[in-house]
């Protein structure tokens, strides 16, 4: 205590206050000073008078009141605000402080089962206990990760007998799921591109957008979602990505956009291809469904496969966490493919140098978990038999969805956009206010931007829910 | 696949190379750099980048085929046997996981675990902590020490005007591209000195007296990396006493709580003073070393604030460094943690199992240091013994230790750093040898 009075004591007399001789009586006088750029807060609490100091000449750039402490400094950090929760995950939050009876989670999107609980897959279970037995050690993971996730995660991507792999034009790393592996790409933009944009779609992952600045990549928008038809605005799309600069890096979901769940026809994306190549653009793909969107590895992997076919140099960042289960694990990858092995070996070195300073290298457990099951051909197998049967449920869950809407909607408005869009989510083309009613009337939690997960839904509620929907969709503006 | 691709791309790389005439005419003929056809890359001004001088130690050592051959670069513990070590606690902990049938693998918050981070707050400030009661101190879960680290600076940046980290000279090599990339520039203050082999106490305390108002001081709690030089107890409170009157904020780097003395108390003692005088710092806490989590990537970041609203603010701006860099930490280092500090007996056996580890290492100090004596190599090397925790500071200079992992297989980093760690009682004999030629000036046997 007296070692703390003595060190406030001292902080006074080193920083001075307001102005020699002034009186600071019960209410605080809290001054913040510039020192060499640094502010720096302090509260001279019952202090009757303060001293001229050396530092007294300092401008003072603010006074706040704060409420009386013991005699002790104000916080350095007295300046930081509250920042907003987050609009997705702080969606699951409160859901989780509603204490209505009948109250729906179609928040974030992570699979429920149609008892709407969490699943684990049953192959990760065995692959759990696999690990668990042969007893491996928790060794540091090479910074570019697991080198039998990293063969199995491209192969998985681009096909085990994709040319660009036997060529060895594939940089891999392993990143911290979607997210993880985006941001290693975009921090690879920000230092060997610099200056070049981001364009990204209208909407998309509110995420993208954080992870881009936070990297202190430029981004833009293109024209994606189009609220009229409740689709793609395809031309919008071309239009907007021919007008950018030439060389421009283009953000495009592989399959299962987030949040529209509308995806380019095989026909649109060979035309976006055509585009990116004319003006010299380099894809940036997000897959984070891959499989899990139609059911099928290979189908949803086809966009990336197209472009990659044509020679296009590219980016993609992968995700196990919906299509494995494996959320909480952060498993993903950040692959680069390019027009020559030597290329990639120098730009997977450059990946490793930017990782480093980060987390150093990646977490083992979940990697090794789709190691397993990729290896293994019986788990692999057991693998698609699951995430069949979880793109089953969602797309049954949309037909029964459309099934009530339709009946219960008397008039024509065209609801068919449910069965059209793809993947876990669902843009209901609900407004903010709208949304909010979802939410304050009826208990449904979702997003301010009019998504829905599919994932979060079952059978048995999609009468109530599509009761909310008409009822927010024709009673609020 | 559509029959017409390579017809497309031929259209397209004929159509560039008819705009391209004029260069055509120069006898200069560009290829459109994505065409990908034996083409440039848009990459290709990207080099190849040196591994990193720590990790790839590792990465030269399992190239070498001498049967002789020691590792002794990256700080990872090995037995006796010259294996990794799994703790039989974090095994149990991971039996009692996997049986657990009401665990998932949903996200987890973007702060991570939350019972981890309560427990891991305790472990360092103290299960009294006076802060902890006041709730001042926010913790979320990171990427190990690393990524506890990164989101300290992010955050610095981001919030503590233009901030400017000391770090000590030398240290980690990791903290000097941590902090600029997090937005921290860094500046040095004098710690190790060459000639003691120890401390640089005066140097280290005029420097922090020189720094300015305010910067924020890079602090290993204990064992110091690379050196093994910790402050006394004593020259830990000078430290605090000028670090508190430039209202400087301290940053503690935590990687080996237990780890260096045996006695998880004992190794915290330097933060928890500086917390015991009502200040702030941050703390970046490390379970790699200390519970052998190596690859789980499990640690810690606790902010010290001056009252509970701060850290409740501070917390939610944390949030917002998390989500951008990779949206929630991995689960199962962290339930893996949290339930070994959260159970009483896995907590026991956990000191035990760490006690026996810090053991072994001095042990192998002892037995290092005898062995040069026995050899009569030239110089002091008390500094083995006074050192603590994994590393020893050799005082071997770069040209040294290339000899020695040419002439002698031995595996390390050139500033002189060993891992004490990666010794075994049948690998002295054979260091010895190679420090012992290196001093003479020997040429090697190869």
């Amino acid at each position: 205590m007296a070692a703390m009075m003595a060190s406030t004591a001292a902080t006074t007399a080193a920083l001075g206050c307001v102005a020699s001789g002034q009186e600071v009586g019960r209410q605080v006088c809290t001054t913040q000073k510039m020192y060499n750029g640094l502010r720096v807060a302090t509260a001279f609490p019952g202090q009757k008078k303060i001293e001229e100091s050396a530092f007294a000449s300092i401008k003072i750039r603010s006074k706040a009141i704060v409420t009386m402490a013991v005699a002790t400094d104000v916080s350095r950090f007295e300046g930081v605000s509250m920042a907003p929760a987050d609009p997705i995950l702080g969606v699951s939050e409160a859901f989780k402080r509603d204490n209505s009876d009948m109250k729906l989670n179609l928040g974030v999107g992570a699979y429920r089962t149609e008892e709407l609980q969490p699943y684990v897959l049953e192959v990760v279970k065995k692959a759990e206990k696999k690990m668990l037995e042969a007893g491996e050690n928790k060794e540091y993971l090479p910074i570019e990760g697991l080198a039998a996730f990293n063969k199995a995660t491209a192969e998985l991507l681009l096909g085990a007998d994709n040319p660009v792999i036997k060529q060895q034009r594939v940089a891999t790393v392993q990143g911290l799921s979607g997210t993880g592996s985006l941001r290693l790409g975009a921090a690879f933009i920000q230092r060997y591109f610099p200056g070049v944009k981001v364009l990204i779609s209208s909407p998309t992952w509110g995420n993208h957008k954080n992870i881009l600045n936070d990297a202190g990549v430029p981004w833009s928008e293109y024209r994606y979602f189009d609220p009229k038809t409740v689709g793609l605005d395809f031309e919008g799309m071309i239009a907007d990505i021919k007008d950018a600069p030439n060389g421009s890096i283009i953000l495009l979901h592989g399959c299962a956009h987030n949040p529209t769940g509308i995806d380019p026809t095989p026909e649109q994306w060979e035309k976006i291809a055509d585009v990116c190549q004319e003006k010299d653009h380099m894809p940036f793909f997000d897959v984070a469904y891959q499989g899990f969107a139609s059911g099928s590895l290979d189908d949803d992997a086809s966009s990336v496969r197209r472009f990659v076919a044509r020679g296009i140099e590219l980016f993609v960042a992968q995700s196990y966490s919906k299509n494995l289960g494996l959320y909480a694990e952060r498993i993903g990858a950040i692959n680069v493919v390019v027009s020559s092995p030597e290329v990639a070996t120098k730009v997977k070195s450059q990946l490793k140098r930017l990782a480093r300073p980060m987390y150093s290298n990646p977490p083992v457990h979940g990697a090794r978990i789709v190691a397993n099951v990729v290896g293994d051909p019986t788990m692999f197998d057991e693998w698609r038999a699951e995430m069949q049967a979880m793109a089953g449920r969602i797309k049954t869950v949309r037909q029964r969805l459309y099934d009530e809407l339709s009946t219960k909607d008397k008039s024509s408005k065209d609801w068919s956009f449910v069965l059209k869009q793809i993947g876990m989510f669902s843009f209901t083309g609900l407004n903010k206010a709208q949304s909010d009613n979802m939410t304050d009337k009826w208990h449904v939690y979702m997003t301010k931007d009019g998504r829905i997960s599919l994932a979060g839904l079952n059978l048995a509620k999609c009468a109530f829910l599509a009761d909310a929907i008409i009822d927010s969709f024709y009673n609020v503006q | 696949m559509s029959g017409s691709t390579p017809e497309r791309r031929m259209a397209t790389m004929a159509a560039h190379l008819r705009d391209g005439e004029e260069t055509a005419k120069e006898g200069l003929i560009v290829p459109w750099p994505t065409a990908g056809v034996a083409a440039a890359s848009v990459f290709e001004h990207i080099q190849q980048a040196p591994e990193d001088p720590i990790l790839g130690v590792t990465v030269a050592f399992n190239k070498d085929p001498s049967p002789m051959k020691v590792n002794l670069g990256v700080g990872a513990y090995r037995t006796e046997e010259g294996k990794p070590l799994v703790l039989n606690v974090v095994r149990q902990a991971e039996e009692r996981l996997l049986a657990d049938r009401t665990q998932n693998k949903e996200y987890q918050p973007i702060t991570g675990v939350a019972q981890f981070n309560k427990l891991s707050a305790q472990l360092i400030l103290g299960a009294n902590s006076v802060a902890i009661k006041e709730n001042r101190v926010t913790t979320v879960q990171a990427l190990s020490g690393t990524g506890a680290l990164r989101v300290g600076a992010e955050f610095l940046a981001k919030h503590y005007g233009k901030p400017v980290i000391y770090v000590p000279v030398p240290t980690w090599g990791n903290h000097n591209k941590i902090f600029p990339l997090g937005g921290v520039p860094v500046k040095p203050y004098h710690y190790y000195d060459p000639k003691t082999r120890g401390l640089d106490y005066q140097g280290m305390i005029d420097d922090l007296r020189a720094a300015p108002v305010g910067a924020v001081v890079l602090l290993h709690a204990c064992a110091h990396n690379p050196t093994g030089v910790d402050p006394t107890e004593e020259q830990w409170e000078g430290i605090r006493k000028v670090i508190r009157s430039k209202q400087q904020l301290p940053f503690f780097d935590c990687a080996y709580q237990g780890f260096a003395s045996g006695s998880l108390d004992t190794d915290a003692h330097a933060v928890r003073s500086f917390v015991a005088d009502g200040g702030e710092c941050l703390i970046a806490q490390s379970y790699a070393k200390n519970m052998g989590l190596y690859g789980e990537r499990i640690g810690a970041l606790s902010i010290v604030c001056r009252s509970a609203a701060v850290a409740s603010r501070v917390d939610s701006q944390l949030k917002l460094v998390i989500r951008p860099m990779y949206s929630s930490p991995p689960a199962h280092g962290a339930l893996i943690a949290a339930s070994i500090l959260g159970d009483r007996d896995l907590f026991a056996d956990w000191t035990v199992e760490l006690k026996a580890m810090a053991d072994r290492i001095i042990s192998m100090r002892h037995q290092l240091y005898d062995t040069l004596k026995a050899r009569g190599t030239p110089g002091d090397w008390t500094h083995i013994l006074k050192q603590i925790g994994m590393f020893t500071f050799t005082g071997l200079n770069p040209e040294q230790v290339q000899f020695m992992t040419r002439e002698y297989h031995i595996y390390m980093t050139l500033d002189g750093r060993i891992s004490m760690a990666g010794l075994s009682t049948k690998t002295i004999p054979h260091l010895a040898d190679a420090i012992n030629a290196t001093v003479l000036g020997l040429q090697g046997q190869s």
